[in-house]
């Protein structure tokens, strides 16, 4: 409007006319620069000023669209941002209204991830000392994922080839999108109200990062971190790493990956089994072995050893004399009850009755003689079977096997233990046939 | 009373072994240990069958509880608890 020179404007005429001009010329713009003076008071709406080098303009972001913001707005933040310049007449200013903004040279959400991950991680979500271990042999195994889709399928197919018997619990939700976050904290909560399962797994396939964001956010990472069942999270692939995978006790690059940490091979299980069995056995025979060694060793009156088998043979001559001593003992004994028989019966009948008492008689002491020289028999090769028994046990026997004894001189106390005897001393070695007296040279260590 | 679980009697088998095969035990020590290994591989061999083969994915049903139904993966259709479904009744 053009006016003639000497119009007079009023200051809300001008105004108005800057107004119109700003707000039609700079009615959707975008301005980048640095965010200074931030101020977020309690009514939600953000102001701050963008700045450069020369310059600086005062922004306002409202809280409906602060709402849709992913990252948090700082002062020194580069930003890029979307709005109108608006003119607030009552106080003669201008300011940009904005209606996006977006961090510079970083997505919005990479910038949320950054900020997330700074502030629970203070918060000491991440703490290594707070996770707790995956249970070895789980017996219920709570999974929190999409029921559709590779990624179950997948996970199952795994859990199935390695341990047959497994009781798996799904809590499906969706894994993107809005309300997702809730749903698997939701999930994860209900796992805990059970009580039911030794380990969860929360689990997603590959995507970018819109499409994990559901694992980023601070819902899914406090229902985590309150679990009071250890918790697997396997999202993504392997380079992808999200908030849930850090406050979760055990990380999976993938979900079949998790499958496989958390179910282990029960052939391998029970092969562990098996061998620590077979171990233990075999340590205690050994040691039941090794204590009848021990104890057959344990010849504390370990004489001459041609004196010991002298011994047994005096011994064994005393049993035989002292064998025939009682035998005829017994026939003697025999003999006058019969004769005591015989006396009555002479007096009865006077001579038939002799003669057939006198071959009773010497047919009894006929088959006395000869049960005492049998039992004599039996005694004679019990004893020396004995004989042939002490015999193999006996030093004898085992020094005629090439073994020699050795012993220390002068205590001859006998040697098990080179540690018994040091350089220079001197030992006596009994050998089947005589003795070396020798010098030890050197004492090795088995 | 506390379960005893898998691994810390695994772990506590393993260390009894150890412990044989170290130590010069006395042999009525080494036959009670045998007799305590004995005991902790059979309860491990237990824990190893005690689970229960299923697959089950929870559904919410009509009336808002949660319940376990049979699952199988191949069959495409699943819906997160919160979604009622028609076709479902709740047994």
């Amino acid at each position: 409007m053009r006016l003639p020179l000497r119009y007079i404007l009023t200051v809300s005429e001008l105004t108005r006319e800057i107004k119109d001009i700003l707000e039609m010329q700079f009615a959707d713009i975008l301005v980048e620069g640095e965010i200074s003076n931030l101020k977020v008071p309690p009514s939600g709406h953000i102001y701050f000023t963008l700045k450069d080098d020369l310059s600086q303009i005062r922004v306002v972001l409202f809280k409906s669209q602060a709402r849709s913001l992913r990252f948090s707005p700082e002062d020194g933040l580069h930003v890029i941002c979307r709005g109108r310049v608006s003119l607030y007449e009552k106080r003669g200013e201008y300011q940009l209204i904005l209606e996006e903004m977006e961090p510079k040279g970083i997505g919005a959400l990479q910038l949320a991830f950054l900020q997330l991950k700074e502030r629970l991680e203070k918060e000491g979500f991440f703490d290594a000392s707070r996770k707790r271990p995956i249970p070895m042999v789980p017996q219920k195994i709570g999974i929190v994922t999409s029921p559709t889709g590779a990624v179950i399928r997948d996970m199952l197919q795994i859990i199935e080839r390695r341990f047959e018997n497994v009781h798996l619990l799904l809590y499906p939700v969706r894994v993107q999108g809005e309300g997702a976050a809730s749903e698997i904290a939701r999930g994860i909560e209900y796992f805990n109200e059970q009580m039911e399962v030794d380990v969860i797994i929360v689990a997603r396939g590959g995507g970018s990062l819109e499409d994990l964001w559901a694992f980023n956010e601070e819902e899914v990472a406090r229902a985590i971190f309150y679990s009071q069942i250890p918790i697997l999270s396997a999202v993504g692939h392997e380079t992808d790493y999200t908030i849930s995978d850090f406050v979760a006790d055990l990380r999976a690059p993938t979900p079949s990956a998790a499958a496989e940490l958390v179910v282990k091979d029960k052939r391998d299980v029970k092969n562990t089994l098996q061998f620590l069995e077979v171990r233990l056995g075999s340590e205690v025979l050994q040691t039941l072995q090794e204590g009848r060694t021990h104890l057959s060793h344990l010849n504390k009156r370990l004489k001459d050893p041609k004196k010991r088998i002298e011994e047994d043979f005096l011994k064994v001559d005393d049993l035989f004399n002292r064998f025939l001593f009682l035998a005829s003992w017994i026939v003697n004994t025999k003999r006058e009850k019969h004769l005591h028989l015989y006396e009555g019966l002479f007096l009865r009948n006077p001579n038939q009755k002799v003669k057939h008492l006198r071959r009773f008689i010497s047919e009894t002491e006929r088959r006395l003689l000869q049960n005492i020289k049998h039992s004599i028999e039996i005694w004679r090769q019990r004893l020396e079977g004995k004989m042939g028994q002490l015999d193999s046990l006996s030093p004898v026997s085992i020094l005629q096997r090439g073994y020699s004894i050795t012993r220390k001189i002068p205590s001859l106390e006998i040697l098990r233990d080179s540690s018994q005897v040091k350089e220079g001393d001197r030992v006596e070695v009994r050998l089947f046939r005589g003795t070396l007296v020798c010098g030890v040279e050197k004492s090795e260590k088995p | 009373m506390v379960k005893e679980r898998f691994e810390d009697a695994l772990n506590k088998l393993e260390k009894i072994v150890s412990k044989l095969e170290d130590g010069e035990i006395p042999l009525e020590e080494s036959l009670k240990l045998f007799e305590e290994g004995i005991r902790l591989s059979r309860l491990c061999n237990q824990k190893l069958e005690e689970a229960e083969k299923r697959v089950e994915i929870l559904m919410k049903g009509k009336n808002g509880v949660i319940k376990p139904r049979l699952f199988d993966p191949s069959a495409s259709s699943g819906q997160a608890p919160s979604d009622e479904s028609d076709s479902e009744e709740d047994e």
